[in-house]
């Protein structure tokens, strides 16, 4: 059973298209991301899939079946701006918002408390939402979103505001979900952690699919005609090589259309020469996301 | 537990356990205790102590020269006004008056004072005009009749019903005056109900909390949780201070008598009471609900609520004007007007009473008003309640609810 299917859904506030004809599909235990510039449509498509708005067309499935009551239950969300009840006691925040996905008060108070620990936020339990800090607040509120045990996670920008120490301790917690076979879907401008934590992704722009599937063959399907070599003595004249380009620690050979990585790395060793480097230059998310996002603006 | 009674809970719980409505329930029979203690300090110390105020007088009409002493004011003669205006200046009499030559066909007696004053005082008024007619009433009509005279008319008022009984509710200020507090009250009550709901909204919007709460429930079952915890609220609040008038009454009747044992309930009032207050509520709440959905703050959700929380004050600015003109047909607009209502009600059942068809009318157009808010609110949480940012303009709300 997938964890989420969502099928030619739209959206469009006054004459305004938010989402057009999106459609992906997410798998249990799966790291899903979803990339795209500022007003691509991501929150109106994560709030679809909520249920929080109401598609003007098209169908959600979320495990399984279309969201309801008890579905809600199986969810937990992390919207990208962050909110508690700032006067409500930490505890009471987690526990309150906790009753509302379906647990009783003991079994969450006890949940609370262990999650607490874990994130080392024990001590502030009794502090009010209104006396931590950004960072701390958000930790609580990553809290909220998993303390239900949910099926599967949809989080906003999950890292935004966050030191390194919490980030590092969110991504090793979202690993451990996923290790659990929890379905998460990562929406985030930061292309690193998307490299770092996802399988697939779905780029969108302007509310349409622009680019959408494994990461590693995305990645392959970028990738330039080129090598990075870092190497001792003169690089000389090579068999295929177009042109050359020197960086900082290494120079980037760009091949002709004929001549693959392999032919020219033979070539190179049958001269005897000193190869500290040879790597096949692979774009980054970020490099392909401005590439994608340019291409279709 | 169904989501809408969490939420039910956690916004009453949230409601009554705050400093402001603790204080505000418990302010008003605290107060009318401390009112009524206070009273009977005072009066069990028996009458103040006051020693004798000597007030001069020049006797030029002649003929003035008995009864001077008039309660604990000793009116003492002097010849000539030097003589008292001498005396006054050195602090021998507080005051003086002279009786003119004339006085017998002008009435006019001529008062001299060291003292600013607004008026005179009632206890100099009453001194000076029982001495005054004491002593040309006397050896002309027996004593008795002159007291008689000297007393303020006593006029005992029975309300009969229209088959010749006695009515039960006799009238009066005695009659007014609860329900007078008690529609102040209910107004502060509905407009702090308003205020919960519509700050409530607007912090949870504000802080973005909403989009959490409607990934766990349902619009609706936030709407309705939210409306009926914090009207509960409102409702122990309106009930406490209802449960409290008896007892203050007996206890202000039993201590201070008087005007305080005239003081009655009307009949149907409580009823009648917790009836408005929960339809008053429910028109404020489906009104601050769709408010709080398309203000993006709760300072401007507030400063929107008042255009409806200030008009339910209305009757109350015009309450002299209806012990004035009791039947005037304004009223009858105020009563069936649905968000002047529940205050016009209260005050016309202790001033007039209410014929039953306007009772009828009035509940009538309030329940038709309360569902026409609720629908228009329900459309205007799901389309607006996720909009930040600028509150969207009243063309683009009205299509809106329309498309909605």
């Amino acid at each position: 059973m997938l964890a989420v299917e969502v099928s030619h859904i739209a959206k469009s506030f006054a004459d305004k298209v938010a989402v057009e004809n999106l459609s992906f599909s997410v798998a249990q235990g799966e790291v899903f991301g979803l990339i795209g510039p500022n007003g691509a449509g991501k929150t109106t498509a994560i709030r679809m899939m909520m249920d929080i708005l109401k598609p003007d067309s098209g169908d959600v499935t979320i495990l399984g079946q279309k969201l309801n009551e008890a579905t809600k239950d199986r969810l937990g969300y992390l919207p990208e701006e962050r909110g508690l009840y700032r006067r409500l006691k930490v505890l009471d925040s987690i526990v309150y918002l906790a009753s509302l996905k379906g647990m009783g008060k003991n079994s969450a108070t006890e949940k609370a408390n262990e999650l607490l620990n874990q994130t080392g936020m024990l001590a502030s339990k009794n502090k009010k939402i209104e006396e931590l800090s950004k960072g701390m607040g958000q930790i609580i509120q990553f809290i909220v979103t998993i303390i239900h045990d949910p099926q599967l996670l949809v989080l906003d920008e999950p890292f935004a505001g966050l030191d390194p120490v919490n980030t590092e301790l969110l991504k090793r917690m979202l690993a451990d979900l996923r290790d659990q076979g929890k379905a998460v879907i990562l929406s985030t401008h930061q292309m690193n952690q998307v490299e770092e934590l996802c399988d697939r992704i779905l780029m969108i722009n302007g509310g349409r699919d622009v680019l959408h599937g494994d990461l590693n063959e995305i990645k392959a399907r970028y990738r330039g005609n080129s090598i990075l070599l870092d190497f001792v003595g003169e690089l000389g004249e090579v068999p295929g090589v177009t042109g050359k380009r020197t960086h900082k620690g290494h120079t980037e050979v760009m091949l002709d259309g004929k001549t693959t990585p392999q032919q020219v790395l033979a070539y190179l060793i049958s001269r005897g020469m000193v190869i500290n480097r040879f790597e096949v230059a692979t774009p980054s998310l970020n490099e392909i996301f401005l590439k994608v996002v340019g291409e279709k603006s | 537990m169904n989501k809408t009674r969490l939420i039910f809970r956690h916004e009453f719980l949230n409601a009554i356990k705050g400093k402001g409505f603790i204080i505000m329930t418990l302010i008003v029979p605290v107060l009318a205790l401390i009112g009524i203690g206070v009273f009977q300090l005072v009066s069990t110390g028996g009458p103040p102590v006051v020693g004798t105020i000597t007030v001069g007088y020049v006797d030029e009409a002649g003929g003035f020269d008995q009864y001077t002493t008039q309660g604990y004011i000793e009116l003492v003669h002097f010849d000539t006004p030097g003589d008292a205006k001498a005396a006054l200046i050195n602090g021998d009499a507080s005051e003086y008056f002279v009786i003119p030559s004339d006085y017998l066909s002008t009435g006019v007696i001529n008062r001299y004072t060291l003292a600013r004053e607004v008026e005179t005082p009632a206890v100099i008024t009453t001194a000076i005009k029982n001495f005054l007619t004491s002593n040309l009433l006397t050896g002309k009509v027996p004593p008795d009749t002159i007291e008689l005279v000297e007393k303020p008319l006593t006029l005992k008022v029975t309300r009969l019903t229209e088959t010749g009984d006695v009515a039960t509710e006799q009238g009066g200020y005695g009659n007014v005056i609860i329900p007078a507090i008690f529609s102040l009250l209910l107004a502060l009550s509905l407009q702090a109900s308003a205020i919960y709901l519509v700050q409530g909204l607007g912090d949870e919007k504000e802080s973005r909390l909403i989009e959490v709460l409607l990934s766990s429930v349902s619009p609706r079952q936030l709407l309705t949780g939210k409306v009926l915890g914090l009207g509960a609220a409102g409702l122990v609040q309106v009930v406490v201070w209802l449960a409290s008038l008896p007892l203050l009454l007996n206890l202000a009747s039993s201590t201070i008598g008087g005007f305080f044992s005239t003081i009655q309930l009307p009949a149907n009032f409580v009823v009648l009471g917790i009836v408005y207050f929960i339809m008053g509520y429910l028109l404020f709440a489906a009104l601050s609900a769709g408010v709080g959905a398309i203000s993006p703050s709760a300072r401007e959700g507030q400063q929107l609520s008042m255009i409806y929380a200030m008009l339910v004050y209305v009757p109350l600015w015009f309450a002299s004007l209806l012990f004035a003109f009791p039947g005037s047909p304004i009223w009858s607009v105020l009563t069936i007007f649905p968000v002047t209502a529940p205050i016009a009600v209260m005050l016309r059942l202790g001033v007039t009473g209410i014929a039953a068809w306007e009772l009828a009318a009035s509940l009538a157009v309030m329940v038709l008003a309360v569902i026409g808010a609720l629908s228009l609110s329900v459309k205007a949480f799901r389309t607006y309640l996720l909009m930040y940012g600028k509150r969207p303009g009243w063309g683009e709300i009205i299509r809106g609810l329309r498309s909605g």
